[in-house]
């Protein structure tokens, strides 16, 4: 772990800045693309191929998660030929009945980790919590980083306490951590925190809990895009990404999708490698395709809700 | 640094979004806008207006000669001191916002003709070109009641009859450039726009036409250099403005030295974008991009030298070349083209001249893959590595797609390489520090440095050059000055 700490304070990277304004052109330039026809049709059933089914109440019930999974694996059977989606997300009390759920679908299991969503607590309880989800067969966990501690300049704890979670995650379940970039106040904050998570040897780095607003934005995720291409030219090691909150319409989505192809390209353009983190975005991108089928758009009534 | 290629070619196409020229209703034939009315040319004679995509015409326009300029002199001169000079500068407003408006109302058209005429991306005429060209009469018009407080205790006066000539890069917007700020003065106007983009302007005389503005007042004369000669060198023009080459600037200076004709002269331009290490890199590298390959490179303050510090030269170099991988270059009418096509012949022969040359100078070439259309005209967005000052890539302006790259290690080098030119319209610094962006805005020699962003253009902001760019300044408060005299 040391020599990785070292790599960062000398990685000539490491004080790369951001440019809010330049940021936001971009972003803009991009989500004038127009995707049309069949290249909106690849788009959305890629989409949904890489959201991360999620459900992260107080409220959630065992049939609640029940249903989830059932709609992970047939988000629309009239339509035929669809994905399921790439994973289901749940709290880690959840992942032993959800693994149950999912058997033989080929879809993961995720759960959030490490005090979701505050991160408040210690390094024990973390540890616990993630190993919870992992003796329960989670293949996923989503922890989230210690705002606090970034905030005060502690960036070697935040370091560490990413480093201890991925050695409990060990080869049984990839890490995604959650940077909460809503409240981390400016772009070269993301951009910092991205470099630590990704240095620490997180497999995906995630915007949000969705939890507080703002969740994920459009410049935000190409900020974090960047940065995985950095860190992809710098050691070869491919990071996936997530951005996960308020993505809730396909339109948006196929933008996200759009920033990952400018930036990143196909290695990325799979759901090995960038997820949506969305509870309702599923929905809209099935009216979508059913529009682009059907030629007429369809009351919300004929999608389920589950 | 690892070998790890990000491949930005994707199985994902975007599928062909074309926008619609449903709403054009181009005439087959153009003639000569002259006090009010439209005019056959006296010598009868037509060239044609092509669409350097296809290659294919367009329209037919009319050729003005000497005595088709001199009518429209007098048709100026006659709206100035009939009608034009007469009315209130609140009146004048009214007829130059009515104008904004119908621009903004025939927006998507003016669009679709500029790019069709052009070769510019429809992305570009339809967020650029059109939005900014109305911006420009907008923000004049509200100038023309308000001259006595522009220039308080000048006493501003109108000149009379101004001469303009436009180019081909920004037809509609370089006559929106000239025109609005000589409305607002009170001055009349007679207008060429450059042989290869005549259209947008013709229709910005039918906007005219529409806007019930008093006949006379604009004129529209087409037609090539020798027009242009035939304004320049007339006596009832009171002012010259013409933006272009450096070549024909210098031309006409000769030719209206002795005369008591003012000028502004907007021409060429060799600017240096150039950035430190401590440069937010990425979006540096979009300003790289901005900076070079807007409008094909077809623009005077184009970014065209790039000085980059030794220290972020490769990681700078290597995510440029990635971003060029991500340009679309093709049909300037789908709404997701990057790059269009190269406005002439004429134009594409001069940027291929340069490229040669600069591989017979021993440059180092770098152009992304793929092929291009045979019809039309077509540059791929090219770099060229390992080039000195006394390179010509790196000296002369060869307004094309067409990037040089130098480093540098101290600011003093920067500004020594950023100075060394004829040139003097634009430059651009990118840092993540404020007092090195004022260190350098103080010494650079350019009518323009932009600090963290390129090309960035707004009616309220002038624009000029120094040195062989030419002198005085359009837009802004500025761009009011060289409409007006002041007398005590």
């Amino acid at each position: 772990m040391e020599s990785k700490k070292l790599s960062i304070i000398n990685h000539p990277l490491s004080i790369t800045k951001v440019d809010q304004v330049g940021i936001s052109d971009r972003v803009s330039r991009i989500t004038k693309r127009s995707v049309k026809n069949e290249a909106k049709i690849y788009g959305l059933k890629m989409a949904l191929s890489m959201i991360d089914l999620t459900t992260l109440e107080g409220a959630d019930t065992v049939n609640k998660v029940k249903q989830l999974c059932y709609k992970g694996m047939h988000l629309h059977d009239s339509y035929g030929d669809l994905p399921t989606v790439a994973a289901i997300c749940v709290y880690p009390n959840f992942v032993g009945l959800a693994k149950e759920q999912l058997k033989g679908s080929g879809i993961n299991v995720a759960s959030v980790a490490t005090a979701f969503p505050s991160g408040n607590s210690s390094l024990e309880v973390k540890i616990t919590d993630t190993k919870m989800a992992i003796d329960a067969g989670a293949d996923e966990v989503d922890m989230v980083i210690s705002r606090g501690k970034f905030h005060q300049g502690e960036y070697n704890y935040v370091f560490d306490e990413i480093a201890k979670i991925k050695e409990v995650c060990g080869k049984h379940a990839r890490l995604k951590t959650i940077l909460e970039t809503g409240e981390l106040g400016s772009l070269d904050n993301v951009r910092k925190a991205s470099d630590i998570a990704m240095y620490a040897g997180s497999d995906f780095i995630k915007t949000s809990t969705g939890k507080i607003s703002p969740a994920a934005t459009l410049p935000v995720t190409l900020v974090m895009l960047e940065a995985i291409k950095d860190y992809y030219y710098e050691t070869g090691i491919q990071i996936g990404m997530k951005p996960a909150g308020g993505i809730s319409n396909a339109k948006l989505a196929l933008q996200y999708l759009m920033l990952v192809k400018e930036t990143l390209g196909d290695k990325w353009l799979t759901n090995e490698w960038f997820r949506f983190g969305a509870s309702s975005l599923a929905n809209d991108v099935l009216m979508q395709l059913e529009k682009q089928r059907t030629g007429n758009y369809q009351s919300k009534d004929y999608f389920s809700k589950d | 640094m690892s070998e790890n290629k990000i491949n930005l070619k994707s199985a994902w196409d975007l599928a062909p979004s074309l926008e619609s020229t449903s709403l054009i209703n181009l005439k087959k034939q153009y003639e000569l806008f002259i006090g009010g009315k439209w005019v056959k040319p006296s010598s009868n004679k037509y060239f044609d207006t092509n669409n350097p995509a296809t290659e294919e015409k367009l329209a037919s326009i009319a050729n003005a000669n000497a005595k088709d300029v001199d009518l429209a002199v007098k048709a100026a001169r006659k709206a100035y001191d009939t009608t034009w000079s007469k009315l209130s500068g609140k009146e004048r407003g009214k007829y130059i916002y009515r104008i904004a408006r119908i621009m903004q109302e025939r927006a998507k058209e003016l669009a679709v003709v500029e790019t069709l005429d052009g070769g510019k991306p429809i992305r570009e005429s339809r967020d650029i070109d059109i939005p900014l060209a109305a911006n420009h009469f907008f923000y004049y018009a509200g100038w023309a009641d308000k001259l006595e407080y522009a220039f308080p205790n000048r006493n501003p006066k109108s000149l009379g009859v101004a001469g303009q000539i436009t180019p081909w890069n920004f037809p509609l917007l370089m006559a929106a450039w000239k025109i609005a700020p000589a409305l607002a003065c009170g001055n009349t106007v007679v207008l060429k726009p450059a042989e290869t983009t005549s259209l947008t302007t013709l229709l910005l005389a039918e906007i005219c036409e529409q806007a019930g503005l008093p006949d006379g007042v604009v004129n529209i004369v087409t037609g090539a250099g020798d027009t242009g000669a035939e304004i320049v060198n007339h006596d009832g023009i009171d002012k010259i403005a013409f933006t272009g080459s450096t070549g024909v600037g210098k031309i006409i200076q000769k030719a209206i030295a002795g005369t008591d004709k003012k000028a502004t002269l907007e021409l060429g331009g060799k600017a240096a974008n150039i950035v430190f290490e401590d440069a937010p890199l990425d979006q540096a590298v979009e300003g790289i991009i901005n900076g070079i390959f807007f409008n094909q490179g077809h623009v005077c303050c184009a970014g065209s030298r790039l000085l980059v510090q030794e220290s972020v030269y490769e990681v700078v170099l290597r995510k440029l070349k990635d971003r060029m991988e991500s340009l679309i270059l093709g049909n300037p009418l789908d709404k997701n083209t990057d790059i269009g096509a190269i406005n002439s012949k004429e134009q594409l022969d001069t940027i291929n001249h340069y490229i040669k040359l600069g591989k017979e100078e021993g440059a180092e070439i770098y152009q992304p893959e793929g092929k291009l259309e045979k019809k039309g005209y077509w540059c791929k967005p090219t770099l060229f590595t390992g080039v000195a000052q006394s390179n010509r890539i790196v000296q002369e302006e060869i307004f094309g797609p067409v990037l040089a790259i130098q480093t540098f290690r101290t600011i003093e080098e920067a500004i020594t390489k950023a100075n060394n030119t004829p040139y003097g319209l634009s430059a651009g610094v990118w840092t993540d520090k404020g007092s090195k962006i004022f260190n350098m805005t103080s010494q650079l020699r350019a009518g323009i440095v932009w600090a963290n962003t390129f090309n960035k253009f707004d009616a309220t902001s002038p624009f000029g050059g120094y040195k062989e760019s030419g002198f005085g300044r359009e837009g802004g408060l500025h761009g009011l000055e060289a409409y007006l005299s002041f007398e005590n």
